[in-house]
């Protein structure tokens, strides 16, 4: 066998992966995870139904506000943020509560590269999950146009370039949200607790000093979505919602990105000590 | 010769020093030291004795409240080196899910860094071995207790582990396969491999065990070879079963030995249940018994089996649990 230690790695990820992925992705009881993924996506194309039976011409610039809210309210703090609850705590909260994660503590794998595997996963099914969501959304929202407008938004205009971009969002988020429910996985016994701990963190965290704002992970992903919601269109002035969409003072990508990242590498980290620690002990379950 | 290759050195043997465990309040095992060697060594008490959490702490699943612990010197918090040389069938009778036999196998290979070639050829090996070649390809969810028992312990074996810990491996096993088991067992034990096996089944345990430690209430209360550990105890008469032609008149001269605490006829009449408190002088009677006309057919010990020495060190209550 080959003693070189990060081919031993890759080709353990490798395993932990093929492992996982089917579990993640075809697991019966994660139906809710699809619908909530793919409830957005039916919403539009229900709107593009309506558009199309009664014959109203519909205004890009509105519908790509419409988007904008849509994915911030909606995509980016419900079904991304519930999804990654379903998909990341399970890792290995899930494991434990069907007494099986002894099997990964037998076998020759340092804990660090069974977390980093299952993260892995994890981070693959929920891309696969909600990166063909947006994909989905998007065209069904832009479908009932008519195809000269559509091509020249796609393609003269910032169609494709918003495509891309909330798609990295969505990516990012699910490296956020997943590096923090994995770690609330390993933590808490009991899902709920961290999931609305966390969803009332991302609430307020508009309203909070800048340096706590760095802290929550919608902070970072509201500066990176292309086009800003206009609360106003949206839900009314004033209305609790629009708050929702509102980010004070956004950072720039690169810092947005990177502040992500580092967020996410910092519960990642605290993850591998957990699960370096970590004991069976399926009994007190 | 170095300490490692006389055999007794860190690196050949399973070492448990000053070991507790408290899981909260509650005792798991106490102030164990152990020097386990190669061969057959059987943990051996009742429910709740601390079998499990010996087992457990000594493949890092759990993690001592005080002292340390090696395994052929290697720390079981380095579950990396560990699991290269230890393999370890549990009684957890749970499974990934939707996995086969064969799949749980080859994972596990996988899992460890071998190649696919390499992996497909141990995990069928490994299988063959435990008799489910036939049952690899079915889900492990439809195996029936024996299957999924045995499938466990081709997990535990398929990687050629130098040290092989079995929980209550005979569990649910029908007694033909019970009879390859221990057969398997002997053979791993003969190549100079450690098998440190738990079993609540004492007359189990005599038949395959090098040596026993003998647990109650989370304590070591002995260890070493049955005959070494039944010898220690004083306080007990030995008891031995002669088996001759003429058994009353064969009790009745033992009885004359200021040595023999007790002579009966043995229930089935064709033998002697002799008790004494030294055995060696009452072997060397027996040679002179014998002259006078009684044909002894076998000398036997009768409490020299693990069943009895527990009796005797913890008491019939808790070994009967």
């Amino acid at each position: 066998m080959s003693p070189q230690p990060w081919r031993m790695y890759s080709s353990q990820l490798w395993a932990i992966l093929r492992l996982e992925l089917k579990k993640t992705l075809l697991a019966r009881r994660g139906f809710w995870i699809y619908l909530l993924a793919f409830a957005p996506a039916l919403l539009f194309a229900g709107h593009s139904f309506v558009q199309l039976k009664t014959g109203r011409t519909g205004d890009i610039g509105n519908d790509t506000h419409l988007f904008a809210g849509v994915f911030q309210l909606l995509f980016l703090r419900l079904s991304i943020f519930f999804g990654c609850v379903g998909i990341f705590m399970n890792l290995f909260r899930g494991e434990v509560l069907e007494k099986s994660l002894h099997y990964y503590f037998l076998a020759p794998v340092r804990r660090q590269v069974l977390v980093a595997g299952k993260f892995l996963s994890g981070l693959l099914a929920s891309m696969v999950i909600f990166g063909s969501s947006i994909v989905l959304q998007f065209f069904a929202l832009y479908w009932h146009f008519d195809s000269n407008v559509r091509q020249d938004y796609f393609y003269h205009g910032h169609g494709l370039e918003h495509l891309a971009a909330y798609f990295g969002v969505t990516l990012l988020a699910c490296v956020g949200y997943g590096g923090v429910f994995l770690a609330a996985g390993v933590l808490f016994r009991n899902p709920l607790y961290p999931a609305v701990i966390m969803l009332a963190w991302e609430a307020i965290s508009g309203f909070v000093p800048q340096m706590l704002q760095h802290a929550s992970v919608i902070f970072y992903l509201k500066s990176l979505c292309p086009v800003t919601v206009p609360a106003e269109i949206l839900m009314g002035k004033g209305n609790l919602l629009s708050l929702l969409a509102v980010n004070p003072t956004p950072a720039s990508a690169p810092s947005a990105i990177l502040g992500l990242l580092i967020l996410s590498l910092a519960f990642l980290v605290l993850t591998g000590r957990q699960v370096r620690r970590m004991e069976i002990d399926y009994g007190t379950e | 010769m170095s300490e490692n290759g006389s055999g007794k050195g860190p690196e050949r043997q399973i070492i448990f020093e000053d070991v507790s465990k408290f899981y909260g309040d509650v005792l798991g095992v106490n102030r164990v030291n152990l020097s386990i060697p190669p061969g057959i060594t059987s943990l051996v008490g009742p429910n709740g004795s601390g079998k499990t959490t010996l087992m457990n702490l000594m493949t890092g699943l759990v993690r001592p409240t005080r002292g340390r612990i090696s395994v052929l010197g290697i720390a079981p918090d380095q579950p990396e080196q560990l699991f290269r040389r230890v393999g370890y069938c549990t009684q957890f009778d749970s499974f990934p899910r939707g996995i086969t036999g064969y799949q749980f196998v080859y994972s596990f290979l996988r899992l460890s860094g071998h190649r696919h070639a390499e992996a497909h050829d141990l995990a069928e090996q490994a299988i063959e071995r435990v008799g489910l070649t036939e049952a690899a390809g079915r889900k492990v969810a439809a195996y029936s207790k024996g299957m999924r028992q045995r499938i466990k312990l081709a997990h535990s074996i398929c990687h050629n582990p130098s040290v092989l810990v079995l929980d209550e491996p005979l569990n649910g096993l029908d007694p033909l396969i019970r009879a390859e088991s221990i057969a398997l067992f002997r053979g791993l034990a003969q190549a100079g491999r450690h098998l440190l096996i738990s079993s609540h089944v004492l007359h189990e345990v005599d038949l395959i065990s090098d040596q026993v430690v003998l647990l109650s209430n989370g304590y070591v209360v002995a260890e070493g070879q049955i005959h070494s550990v039944r010898d220690e105890i004083q306080d007990h008469p030995t008891q031995i079963l002669i088996r001759c032609n003429k058994p009353a008149e064969l009790a009745s001269q033992a009885f004359q030995q200021d040595c023999v605490v007790e002579a009966r006829i043995h229930n089935d009449g064709m033998g002697v249940l002799v008790k004494t408190r030294d055995a060696d002088r009452f072997y060397l009677m027996l040679n002179h018994i014998a002259q006078n006309g009684i044909n002894i057919e076998s000398v036997a010990p009768a409490d020299a089996d693990v069943l009895s020495v527990y009796e005797y060190l913890v008491g019939s209550e808790e070994s009967t649990k």
